[in-house]
């Protein structure tokens, strides 16, 4: 029982309490630059995710041999053929996905969350919470993902995985598209909001600030 | 457990991690893991990766000649299928050796093209490839239409069009335009249908075999002008020689005349 809760928590928490891009403001990178649509999007936060699970399982499994000297090295090979493999995956049946995602699938073997995750939990904990954990994690970064990428489509375009959900004003409805959305700054206030937004709700997210403001002059009197 | 274990496996695990060699050994044991899997997903995946690729050509290529303005009805109507060709321009006929699978490849080659003198260069190009794939839709044994690519030198940098030609190789069915880098709504209005709409009809050469096809300044007013775009002249100008060009001796002339004399 308490094992189950042991779980449950590591998969939720990284969701909105311990979330990965909110709170840690990791791998923010590829969440701006792929949430122009929701499919791209959405595809991204799949990809991630496994690769996530599956590196923090491989790694977990060999935590033990694992030579201090070399492990970051170690962890970023595993990682990196992963990331191969699913991209060649995603270019054989998703062509087209693949294409708008272009380099950035890639770059997922640089996502600080990905070697966030295995270096601070996957080498220090059995397969399986490790991999319940990194699952958890890809959920978190998902779901920011597609909360940013849903905003912009829809604001951008009027679509929702590429169907008209709002009448454009071109096509004699009422809706004008917000361009601003599908430029990369949108993706910068989105997060920015939805960070606050959070912090609002859960504020033993805030940081406490580095410095104090100098104490204003009074007022010569 | 006091002897020694001879298994050489337990002994590797065995081993302090710092050591030298189960360093080294991990380090190989795990690259070549990950070397088996990523050959091993690259060699499985290439042929539906290649098959994609293929599919997706076929599928622009077909997007390409419906959006010739009018051209879905011609094939509806002719029930014909489209067939690829790689030809080579210097003798306008069949390519030999090269197919449209490795027309890149050749392509890349410098040797494959030709470059242009400056009394031959009318579209401003430099060079010229040796080989290029048209489509031809053939009925019975007569061609009835045939797309040639072109490109040629606009205002704002090279464009690509698909010129579509009746089977008499002298009447225009169609153009579209595929790439440009023309000013929008000046020489970008290249791309709006309603230009390319005074293309079907207009001829290309006169008796004489001289390209006669102008963009006119101004409205058309012979059987071998389309009409010009207001504020574009380069442009109009830069399509002009780009017909000139491909429709001459140096470009698809010799094919156009093989084709009419039946020789294709």
């Amino acid at each position: 029982m308490t094992a189950r809760t042991a779980f449950w928590t590591t998969l939720t928490d990284p969701l909105i309490r311990q979330n990965p891009v909110t709170l840690q403001i990791l791998g923010i990178c590829s969440a701006l630059a792929v949430t122009t649509s929701l499919a791209t999007a959405l595809t991204m936060s799949v990809s991630l995710t496994v690769v996530l699970t599956l590196a923090a399982g491989v790694i977990s499994l060999i935590r033990r041999h694992i030579p201090d000297t070399i492990r970051l090295i170690v962890q970023i090979v595993i990682v990196a053929s992963l990331v191969i493999v699913i991209d060649q995956i995603l270019q054989a049946y998703f062509a087209q996905i693949s294409r708008a995602l272009s380099v950035y699938v890639g770059l997922i073997t640089t996502n600080c969350l990905v070697l966030g995750r295995t270096e601070a939990y996957a080498r220090y904990h059995p397969p399986l919470p490790s991999m319940v954990d990194a699952f958890g994690n890809g959920l978190g970064y998902s779901l920011v993902l597609i909360i940013i990428g849903a905003i912009r489509e829809l604001f951008g375009r009027g679509q929702l995985f590429g169907h008209q959900v709002l009448p454009l004003a071109d096509a004699g409805g009422w809706f004008t598209p917000l361009s601003l959305m599908l430029l990369a700054p949108s993706a910068f206030f989105l997060l920015g909001g939805l960070v606050w937004a959070v912090r609002s709700v859960r504020p033993e997210q805030v940081e406490a600030p580095e410095f104090a403001p100098p104490p204003r002059p009074e007022a010569a009197e | 457990m006091a002897e020694t274990d001879w298994n050489p496996w337990r002994r590797l695990l065995a081993l302090p991690n710092e050591s030298r060699a189960k360093t080294i050994i991990v380090a190989f044991l795990v690259s070549a893991v990950c070397a088996v899997l990523v050959s091993g997903a690259t060699v499985i995946l290439r042929p539906i990766q290649t098959a994609n690729r293929a599919a997706e050509e076929q599928a622009r290529i077909s997007d390409l000649v419906r959006g010739i303005p009018g051209m879905s009805t011609l094939l509806d109507a002719s029930g014909g299928t489209l067939s690829t060709v790689v030809i080579d321009l210097g003798t306008g006929r069949a390519a030999q050796g090269v197919t449209a699978e490795t027309l890149q490849v050749a392509l890349a080659d410098q040797a494959n093209w030709t470059p242009l003198s400056a009394g031959q260069d009318i579209a401003g190009l430099a060079q010229r490839p040796n080989y290029a794939q048209i489509f031809l839709l053939r009925e019975g044994d007569e061609i009835s239409l045939v797309l040639l690519p072109v490109t040629g030198q606009g205002y704002g940098g090279r464009f690509d069009a698909m010129l579509a030609l009746h089977g008499d190789m002298n009447t225009i069915a169609g153009i579209a335009i595929t790439q440009h880098a023309e000013t929008p709504g000046l020489g970008g209005r290249i791309e709006d249908p309603s230009w390319q709409e005074s293309f079907p009809g207009t001829l290309v050469r006169d008796d004489s075999g001289e390209v006669r096809f102008k963009v006119a300044r101004g409205d058309a007013t012979t059987e071998y002008e389309v009409d010009g775009i207001t504020g574009a002249t380069r442009t109009g100008t830069g399509f002009t020689r780009m017909m000139q060009f491909w429709l001459g001796p140096d470009g698809y002339g010799p094919l156009l005349d093989a084709i009419a004399r039946g020789g294709f």
